[in-house]
Formats: structure tokens, C-alpha cells, sequence
């Protein structure tokens, strides 16, 4: 039985660093949309849900054009470490971020918004700062949305496909991740280590949402996990 | 014991606020000056009328279009739209100043208590106290527990103890900061009567020590009655009348607050006599069939023979008898006919035409016991303290 278990390490590597990334990125921006009251608030959450509708491909190929060499941004990371972002685990992560965004922020937003705003209002009168509110209140309260949108960020980044062909390619032990390499060996017609390597991935992923909706059998975060599994 | 002794007496809240709402089905002024002393101060008014908007404003949770709030002369909020003269005639820039409402010092129980979920009865209580030292913290919060008479729940969760318990816990947990000013929304309207009378003792054995102004919020009439030491009464966001609970509810005033009182009979009446030697005078009401007017004898109060006033009687105040009664201490014994009875849900509604049409309301089994119908002969019983007087 053949496994790439580079590509299963790789994969991981992805997955946590993303959901790392999206863990403290995804706090704040869940807050703002939460609490918010700019007007034109929906337009960047529809943005960020962009991910969830469109094609990974189109995703991509953007990602590509932004990362490469002919945009701003990649002139500026190529005249800073002298290579591009294209084809490398960086310009992976990057991409992942993106992909995984909404299935991160959209159950926080949600578990943030479930608080009822009168403990954080007697949380003000009690003399707390909204930092302290923050994290005295509002995120114990949205335990159960915190962890769903971490695990799904991190369930999603470990079986993407289309971004990471785009962004990275297949590159061994830099960007072939465990579903680029399924592709791979499906594409050299070696079937049972297509098998083994998608069974595994089947599995890990059953028990990542086994843990989350176990977890939240009783919370909150249910609510989130389903509106976003839903979609 | 109080944990913590003021050594000066508070001075009193002193708050004067206009805010106004529009939204699609109606535009509300809240428009209101007022100051509170050490005590009870009730606010007292149907839903609606403003009284949780001004504990916000005073909280900091909403923001006034203008005015003024001071407690113990410390501004916490100051907006003076325009720059318009101040009182020594000076024009002066606009002065703004509204403190964040977690610098307040304001104690606050919402409507629905706001306790935290996920934290213990302890948890709750020292919340407002966490960045004092931790011998400190356990000190104060014990005190408070003991006051409040909830040691024994402190390992609990909000979840799992009563109402009247949660009431006492939120309580703890906002005097326990000792705040300025203690703000309460309806905090008893849930709970029956003697755990009402029960936590008020403790809130007022409290406060004998600590003296801040306390703003009590209720709907209720008997909690006027049983509290006040000063009652504001707000309609429609304005302040309509003000005094103690008799005053209020009980002397001449306006007739909105009687309607809020729950008056179902108002008439009009002229006052034929009065009798300071027994403390009431008589008053005829005025109805069209009548010559004379129908007497009542009626509590005395600063009013001229031959004046009009407006006199309401509840209809759960007036007993019905169906024979003549004797011996007994009323003074007001009525003949009239039953001209309709009408079931609203578990009261019997009796309309009782004697020259004037009155109200009464009886048990479903007084209509059964007395087998009351339309057309029979009933003589009314009304106490002179039953008549409640107002002006016209």
C-alpha cells in the first residue's frame, strides 16, 4: 500500500497554519461584523462569503495573477526575498486564508451575535472595558462557535484542491498536498494508493466533524456549524 | 455589615434629558428634569412611556440629544447643543462631556437581570470588583453575600437557582462595586409577594448604611405604595406628576394619572359639604338623569364647597349586596339595578345603573352564590377611602 506521507505532512502543516492565521485574523473581523453598525457592512460580508459560492478555480487563478511576478504585490515579495509567492508554500498559505476565510469568521460572527447584548451592556456598568467584555463574556459565550469555526477552517484547508493546484501546482514536498497527490495518483492509474490515501482523508475529515458537532452538542456553535454547512 | 462605609452622605442625582426616537410607527420625546435623593425614587408609568430610557441615560447605555446628569456633583454627562447662554449670561462653546458607562459608577439590574451564564454565583458577584486584591475581592464579596442572604449558592450557576435567588445575586453583584447610584427595571415585577418584600427589606437594610440614590422603575401600583418615599410619574415621556405615593396616587391630580392607576369609574362631582371634624366632606356626582347628583361621602381634601372635581372608584373596590346591607363600617350604600354582566376572563364584569352608571367587578362564584342577572335589584357598598380624588 502506497501512502505519500510527505503529502499527508504537508497537508497538515497547511491546515494548522491557516487555521492559526485565521483563528487571530478571524477574531476582530468576526467582531466588527457582529457589532458594527456601518452601513455598508454587508458588502464585505458578502465578500468574505465569496469563497463559499464561487468556483475554486476562479479563486485561484486571481490568487495566481496577484501572487505572481506582473502584480504590485508580487514585484514587492519578489524585490524582498528575491523569488515569487507563485509555487511556493507561502503563496499556499496565502490562498488557503482566503478559501478558508468564511468557514472561520462566518461561525464566529455568528456565535458573537448570539450573545445577548444585555450582559454585555451590564458588563459595561460593571466597570468592564469592552477588551475586558471581549474576553470575559463574548468569547466564553461563544465557545462552541469559536471551536466549529476553527475546525471547519482547518477541515476545509485539508481538502481543498482546486486553489492549491492553481496557487501551488505540484510541487513534492512543497505545495503537493494529500488531495493534490489522490489526483496525482489517479492520473498515473494507481488506484489502491488513490484508495488508501482518499480513505484516510475520508476518515480524518469524519472525525474532525464528529469532534465538532460533539462538542457542540449542546451550544451555540451547533448553530453556527449548521448555517455554514448548510451552505 | 457593609463592606464598604461612606463616610459623606451622597448628594443626590440630578438628571435633566431630551431624547428623541423616530421610527416608522410613532415619534417619541422623552423630555424629563428631575433629582433624586438618597432613597427610593419610583418611576412610574405604563410601558412605553420612557422609564428604561431614562435608567440608560443614566448608565451610560444611551446617549440624551441634550442635557445634564450629575451625581454627587460629578458630570457624567453634559451636552448643550448650540452654546446657548448659560446663567450668568454668557455665550459659551457647547460643552460636551459624556463619561464611557463603564466609568460611571453606576449600578444597573436590567429588566431581565443580565446575570453571566457561565459563571458561578461567585463569579457574577465579583465581576465588577475583579481588579481589586484577591483578599480584598473574597472580603467584599462575602460581605454582599451575607447581606443579600446567598452564601450558600455561591458555587451555583444562574440556571439553577430561583427567581427571587437571581434577584439577589444581581443585586449583590451591582452594590457590591458600590456604585453612586443603584438603577433597578421592574427587578421584583416577576416574583411573587413575599419574596418581593423580602429582598426589599435587604436592598433597604442596605441601602440605611450606603445612602445613594436609588431609581426604581415599575408599572405596578402596589410597589408605588409599598416603596415610595418619591414617586415620579411618567406618561408618554414626560413627567406628569410627582410627590409621595399618596400624593400621587391618591390626591387631586391630573386625570391621566388616575386612568393609569387603573380607574374603571370617573365621575365628575361638586363638592356639597365638608366635615373636617370627621375627615370627609360629600360630593355629589354629577349625572344627566339625576337632579341632585348622587352623594358620597369621601376623604377630606383641600377643596371649597360648590368646587368640581373627579372622583375614581375602582370596580374591584366596590362590594355588591343583593339585600339591603346593615351594620356595617362603609359609608356609601347605593341602590341600583344590574344593567349588564359580562364575563373577561376570570372576573365577572357587573354594570350597575344608580342614576350613574358604575362598575364592579366579582369572582365568577359571587355571581353564582348571589345568582346575579340583568334586571335584579343590587345595593353597592363603597368605603370613603375607596373614593380616590383628582381634579378636573
Amino acid at each position: 500500500m502506497y501512502i505519500d506521507w510527505q503529502a499527508f505532512r504537508l497537508t497538515l502543516e497547511l491546515a494548522v497554519v491557516v487555521s492559526a492565521i485565521l483563528f487571530t485574523a478571524g477574531l476582530p473581523l468576526a467582531y466588527w461584523i457582529a457589532f458594527s453598525r456601518w452601513r455598508w457592512k454587508f458588502l464585505v460580508e458578502a465578500m468574505i462569503s465569496l469563497p463559499i459560492v464561487l468556483p475554486p478555480t476562479v479563486l485561484g487563478f486571481y490568487v495566481l495573477v496577484a501572487l505572481g511576478s506582473r502584480s504590485p504585490l508580487g514585484r514587492w515579495w519578489q524585490s524582498l526575498t528575491g523569488h515569487t509567492l507563485a509555487f511556493t508554500f507561502t503563496g499556499l498559505v496565502i490562498g488557503s486564508i482566503l478559501y478558508s476565510l468564511p468557514f472561520a469568521v462566518q461561525p464566529f460572527a455568528a456565535a458573537f451575535s448570539s450573545v445577548d447584548r444585555k450582559l454585555i451592556a451590564a458588563s459595561a456598568t460593571l466597570g468592564a472595558s469592552p477588551w475586558g467584555t471581549f474576553v470575559r463574556v463574548i468569547v466564553p459565550l461563544s465557545k462552541a462557535g469559536l471551536i466549529t469555526g476553527v475546525a471547519l477552517a482547518f477541515a476545509h484547508t485539508t481538502g481543498e484542491f482546486g486553489v492549491v493546484l492553481m496557487v501551488g501546482g505540484n510541487i513534492p514536498g512543497v505545495t503537493r498536498t494529500a488531495s493534490i497527490g489522490i489526483y496525482d495518483q489517479v492520473q498515473a492509474l494507481n488506484y489502491a494508493g488513490a484508495n488508501s490515501m482518499a480513505l484516510l482523508l475520508l476518515l480524518f475529515s469524519f472525525v474532525v466533524m464528529a469532534l465538532v458537532y460533539g462538542l457542540n452538542r449542546n451550544g451555540l456553535g451547533r448553530r453556527a456549524a449548521t448555517i455554514v454547512s448548510l451552505r | 455589615m457593609a463592606a464598604h462605609e461612606k463616610n459623606s452622605a451622597s448628594s443626590p442625582l440630578t438628571a435633566r434629558i431630551r431624547k428623541s426616537f423616530v421610527s416608522a410607527e410613532r415619534q417619541f420625546t422623552l423630555d424629563v428634569k428631575f433629582s433624586a435623593a438618597p432613597g427610593f425614587t419610583i418611576l412610574f408609568g405604563p410601558s412605553g412611556a420612557g422609564k428604561t430610557t431614562i435608567l440608560d441615560c443614566v448608565a451610560g447605555l444611551a446617549t440624551p440629544d441634550d442635557g445634564r446628569i450629575t451625581v454627587d456633583d460629578r458630570v457624567l454627562f453634559e451636552e448643550n447643543a448650540g452654546g446657548k447662554n448659560n446663567n450668568r449670561g454668557e455665550n459659551r462653546e457647547p460643552v460636551r462631556k459624556n463619561v464611557p458607562v463603564a466609568k460611571r459608577g453606576v449600578g444597573y439590574v436590567l429588566q431581565d437581570l443580565a446575570l453571566f451564564p457561565h459563571l458561578s454565583v461567585e463569579q457574577n458577584t465579583e465581576y465588577g470588583i475583579a481588579n481589586l486584591p484577591r483578599a480584598e475581592r473574597k472580603q467584599r464579596a462575602s460581605a454582599m453575600f451575607e447581606e443579600f442572604r446567598i452564601a450558600h449558592l455561591r458555587r451555583r450557576f444562574p440556571g439553577e437557582i430561583s427567581g427571587g435567588e437571581r434577584q439577589r445575586v444581581a443585586l449583590a453583584r451591582a452594590l457590591v462595586t458600590d456604585p453612586c447610584v443603584l438603577l433597578l427595571d421592574e427587578p421584583l415585577a416577576a416574583l411573587d409577594a413575599a419574596t418581593k418584600g423580602k429582598i426589599l427589606d435587604d436592598l433597604r437594610q442596605w441601602n440605611r448604611a450606603h445612602r445613594i440614590p436609588i431609581l426604581y422603575v415599575t408599572h405596578s401600583r402596589e410597589e408605588v405604595l409599598v416603596l415610595g418615599d418619591h414617586v415620579l410619574v411618567i406618561e408618554n415621556g414626560r413627567i406628569i406628576a410627582q410627590g409621595t405615593p399618596h400624593q400621587v396616587l391618591r390626591a387631586p391630580l391630573q386625570e391621566t394619572v388616575a386612568q393609569l392607576a387603573g380607574f374603571e369609574n370617573i365621575f365628575d362631582a361638586v363638592v356639597e359639604s365638608v366635615h373636617e371634624d370627621r375627615g370627609t366632606m360629600i360630593c355629589c356626582l354629577l349625572a344627566g338623569e339625576l337632579e341632585n347628583g348622587l352623594p358620597l361621602e369621601t376623604p377630606l381634601v383641600r377643596a371649597e364647597v360648590g368646587s368640581r372635581l373627579r372622583i375614581g372608584i375602582r370596580a374591584g373596590d366596590i362590594l355588591l349586596a343583593t339585600g339591603p346591607p346593615a351594620g356595617i363600617s362603609a359609608r356609601n350604600v347605593i341602590v341600583g339595578r344590574i344593567v349588564c354582566l359580562e364575563r373577561r376572563d376570570m372576573i365577572i364584569s357587573a354594570r350597575v345603573d344608580c342614576g350613574v352608571e358604575m362598575e364592579v367587578y366579582l369572582t365568577l362564584a359571587a355571581r353564582e352564590a348571589l345568582r346575579l342577572e340583568v334586571g335584579l335589584q343590587v345595593w353597592l357598598v363603597i368605603k370613603t377611602h375607596s373614593c380616590h380624588l383628582m381634579q378636573t
